[in-house]
């Protein structure tokens, strides 16, 4: 039997303002446990909340770079439950009157997924459970410097057929929100957060199958590999004739499965209603579009206009606009030497591995445009091989210092003066007349070795064009 | 001289010429509660200190010759439902017997310059028509000991009329400010929702709950509600409607003005001696120049069972804060967070809130929701459309503020007895509409009030009409 898998993601961004969404409250992510918190944002009887009209332009700005209809009237509504981080054991939300709905996001293969919703609601505090883990703990404490941080849910429609359409989906999701610049999209620091809907059904079906909720996905890669295995799990209890169990069910990193954590009949009745102490909030048609009027060139847009403009393919342009500064920083780079492919070979490989070892994004390490720049003309006029560059982007990454200054602080400029290159050429032909015979006798191999042998002396420094050429014409010399 | 017994319009004059101080005066107010309170059980908290402190800035200020609030040292008690920095705050429940607010409602600081002599009892959580429900005990009504104040206000009501305060305030969610003023024979005015802010009240239910002053005349309301009225961008309920001078107009009389009169509130069951309150009450204003005419408010059988529905839907998610988690009561030995959430509002709150929650929770619920709560708020905007109707061919309304006297403590126990209390006073509240108490003298020795409905942000017709009354019935005593 063949199945088609069908997912829906539901992501939650916390928005990047300085003040919570009902309260005057900083949002600074890791101040001491309770100190960013108010009466509202603690659930103090009494406390009303007061709507941040920066949250909503966040949020509009979010729902247009998704290409969402933002309705001039939307309402908040409150969703019961009691949890000990949920301070007034409702969190105010959007319902049956959410903000936007109605975008997309287009893949890289030209697919587009539908955007079901966007809405506005408010961050739940965080328990620390004092123990091993939940159950095991003796107590927990709480936290209510979230309570109250701004968020937006943007529900997809089931209109995704793979955890790697699943995973692409989430990477463009999180470029068009931080070029927007709505959130930080931190998975890490739960600024971004992620549950999957997973069910499978009979290629060629219209009917959705029964479906699993996960949650507890705490990065793309665990988002992918826990659909994955979904996909596995669903798969073999329907070939065997089985059923699957509408559930939630929770990813575990370590062990690499699902397991189940509550049932649908245990699901929660949230009894929403409206929420009597804000009103319907009323945009005015003006203003959105002012809002996107104000909205940067957004990743799909801008990889297109790599494409055309700096002639990358598809892949290549892709990642030059994987972040909104990594483009930034190809652009300006580009303006400074206008060699485009080359400023993306050394971003995508050079850069992107210093990158990765440092831990580091683009905009957190100490590298320049100008920077780059002068060392590929560097390269280009010859002052460096490019093996040197290698090193000097090192130490420029590291130290934020010109490749110039370094090159001449170092030594490090290329031999390309030809007296000085035939007097180590002529050393090196004495040094060895076995490879020097070898060439004669046609060995090739031989050639190579002894240009090695003078960047061996010359530190690597020597004009390697230049080299060959002296040293061909030696051999036949002698 | 017996200060105490004068209204705050009268007390304000003296002040300001220095005839007395706020000291003598609080000290006067201070004594009648030291006298009366533990019989009346008006009070949760006498605040007697800060009382005293409060009237010897206030005096110290005006010797200096600073400007001062025109209340300035004229004593309050609040109802212990809204928030004070520092002070207890009960909801007269066992869940906050020992609360101790970090902040203060928005109405506190408004008042800051009036000696608060008191936190007043209420019903636990403002639930409740006779404040028999307080955790800690029934407030008496001041002219017949063994009958109710009325609730939930009970307290303020009943310190007002007993000289233990010079002014409350009160909340009123369903009538909790005009039942308990009409029981004890002083003025309760709930102002239009959202004239003044209800940041620091407890919420009981949100789209209704509404702040206003309890007075011994209808001057004296109109000062207050001067002091407190206006936006608060910590609400956003409140309104940016400009705040009226309440007070310019107050003496103008009722010549040529309509006064409607809703004939299905005559059609409920009144008690004889009400009615024939109301009727004298109707021909006063005739007499004073003023036409009755009869309007109809055709929805108004149908305004209690929405106001219970939508009240306790809105009560069961307000009151889901009280958790144990962070403040007030906590049960104490949970084995686990779910039982200790059990436990705590199984022991921290009383039947009769316990029994609101569960309605409302009912109300609110998935399957319920469409046949309960969502229809209740449509029949709602029906009862807003009668009034607005009505509102074409008169001025304001007139109405009896309850359909019976004060009844004795414990003789009206049963769950819908108590719900018929409010018959009168709830369809305001739907409608967010300004109504006004206003006392039309004595029956069999008890008091009777008779209320004024107003058309939105319209404060000033009624408190005008509510005057007019006043000076056919005259202020009542202070018991």
């Amino acid at each position: 039997m063949d199945y088609e898998v069908v997912i829906g993601l539901e992501v939650h961004v916390e928005l990047k303002t300085k003040a919570k969404i009902f309260c005057s409250c900083s949002t600074a992510f890791g101040g001491e446990p309770n100190s960013h918190v108010c009466p509202f944002c603690l659930g103090l009887p009494g406390a009303l909340p007061v709507l941040n009209k920066k949250a909503v332009e966040l949020a509009t700005r979010a729902a247009l770079a998704l290409g969402c209809t933002v309705h001039k009237t939307s309402t908040f509504h409150r969703k019961n439950y009691f949890y000990p981080d949920l301070p007034a054991a409702y969190q105010i939300s959007q319902y049956d009157k959410p903000l936007a709905t109605g975008g997309k996001i287009t893949l890289s293969n030209g697919k587009t997924i539908g955007i079901t919703r966007v809405h506005m609601e408010a961050e739940a505090g965080k328990s620390l459970h004092q123990g091993d883990d939940i159950l095991a703990a003796e107590y927990s404490l709480e936290d209510f410097n979230r309570s109250g941080i701004g968020l937006i849910e943007i529900v997809s429609e089931p209109d995704i057929r793979s955890p790697e359409e699943a995973k692409e989906y989430l990477e463009q999701l999180k470029a068009i929100l931080q070029y927007a610049e709505v959130s930080d999209c931190k998975m890490e620091e739960g600024s971004l957060r992620c549950d999957a809907n997973i069910s499978l059904r009979k290629r060629g079906s219209k009917e959705l199958g029964t479906k699993t909720e996960l949650k507890n996905l705490n990065s793309f890669r665990a988002v992918e590999r826990a659909l994955e295995y979904e996909v596995q799990r669903q798969s073999e209890v329907l070939k065997s004739g089985g059923e699957v169990v509408q559930e939630t069910r929770t990813w575990d990193e370590a062990r690499g499965i699902t397991s189940p954590m509550r049932s649908k009949e245990e699901a929660e009745d949230y009894r929403y209603f409206p929420e009597p102490d804000l009103m319907p909030l009323e945009l005015e048609e003006g203003w959105i579009e002012e809002i996107r009027s104000q909205l940067p060139e957004l990743p799909r847009d801008r990889a297109l206009r790599f494409q055309e403009e700096y002639g990358l393919n598809e892949y290549d342009s892709g990642l030059m606009v994987s972040t909104k500064e990594m483009a930034d920083f190809y652009e300006a780079t580009v303006k400074l030497f206008p060699e485009p492919k080359e400023v993306a070979n050394w971003l995508m490989v050079e850069v992107q591995r210093l990158l990765r070892s440092s831990e580091q994004e683009i905009q957190e390490s100490k590298l320049l445009p100008e920077n780059l720049a002068q060392l590929l003309k560097l390269v280009k006029d010859g002052t460096i091989s490019g093996s040197v560059a290698k090193t000097v982007l090192e130490e420029s990454f590291a130290t934020g210092e010109e490749p110039k200054k370094i090159v001449e602080a170092k030594g490090l400029s290329q031999i390309s003066d030809e007296g000085q290159l035939r007097e180590i050429v002529a050393s090196v032909v004495e040094a060895n007349p076995k490879s020097v015979a070898d060439y004669k006798t046609g060995k090739g191999k031989a050639l190579g070795f002894l240009v090695g042998q003078v960047m061996k002396q010359t530190r690597g420094m020597a004009n390697p064009q230049l080299t060959n050429k002296i040293l061909k014409e030696y051999l036949e010399q002698q | 001289m017996e200060l105490y017994r004068k209204p705050a319009h009268e007390l304000s004059k003296l002040l300001a010429k220095k005839e007395i101080s706020a000291r003598e005066l609080t000290g006067q107010v201070l004594e009648q509660i030291e006298l009366k309170d533990k019989e009346l059980g008006a009070f949760i908290t006498v605040t007697a200190e800060k009382a005293l402190e409060t009237a010897r800035e206030v005096d110290e200020k005006r010797a200096k010759g600073e400007e001062l609030p025109l209340l300035a040292g004229i004593p309050l008690a609040l109802k212990d439902n809204i928030c004070t920095k520092g002070l207890r705050t009960t909801c007269a429940s066992k869940m906050l017997e020992n609360y101790q607010p970090p902040y203060s409602a928005t109405v506190v600081e408004k008042l800051s310059q009036l000696p608060l002599v008191g936190k007043t009892n209420l019903d636990e959580f403002a639930m409740g028509a006779s404040t028999e429900t307080s955790f800690f005990k029934p407030t008496r009504n001041p002219w017949d000991r063994e009958r109710v104040a009325g609730g939930s206000s009970g307290g303020s009501a009943a310190a007002v009329a007993a000289g233990e305060a010079v002014v409350a305030l009160g909340t009123d969610t369903g009538g909790s400010i005009r039942q308990p003023a009409a029981f004890c024979g002083v003025v309760g005015l709930k102002p239009t929702y959202g004239r003044v802010s209800r940041y620091g009240a407890v919420a009981f239910a949100s789209s209704m709950d509404q702040i206003g002053p309890i007075t011994r005349s209808v001057e004296d309301a109109a000062l207050m509600l001067q002091e407190i009225a206006g936006e608060d961008p910590r609400d956003a309920a409140s309104s940016r409607e400009p705040v009226a001078d309440y007070t310019s107009g107050l003496k103008q009389g009722v010549a040529g003005m309509k006064i409607g009169i809703p004939k299905e509130y005559l059609a409920l069951d009144l008690d004889p001696s009400v009615r024939q309150r109301f009727d004298e009450a109707c021909k006063a204003l005739e007499d004073a120049g003023a036409s009755c005419i009869e309007v109809s408010l055709p929805h108004t059988e149908y305004a209690a069972a929405v106001y219970y529905i939508v009240a306790c839907g809105e009560a069961s998610s307000n009151l889901a804060r009280f958790d144990g988690v962070r403040f007030g009561y906590r049960a104490p030995d949970s084995p686990d967070t779910t039982t200790m959430y059990s436990n705590t509002r199984g022991e921290g709150f009383g039947f009769e809130v316990k029994k609101r929650i569960l309605l409302g929770t009912f109300a609110l619920s998935s399957g319920q929701y469409d046949l309960y709560y969502s229809k209740a708020q449509k029949v709602r905007r029906l009862v807003a459309d009668d009034f607005k109707n009505a509102f074409t061919k008169c001025d304001c309304l007139l109405a009896p503020t309850t359909t019976m006297l004060p009844f004795k403590i414990g003789e009206i126990e049963s769950l819908s007895g108590q719900y018929e209390l409010d018959l009168c006073t709830i369809p305001a509240n739907l409608a967010g509409l300004p109504a006004l108490s206003v006392p039309v003298g004595l029956s069999q020795g008890l008091p009777v009030g008779v209320q004024l409905v107003g058309k939105h942000f319209d404060e000033e017709t009624i408190l005008k009409v509510g005057w007019a009354l006043e000076q056919c019935f005259g202020p009542m005593e202070v018991k």
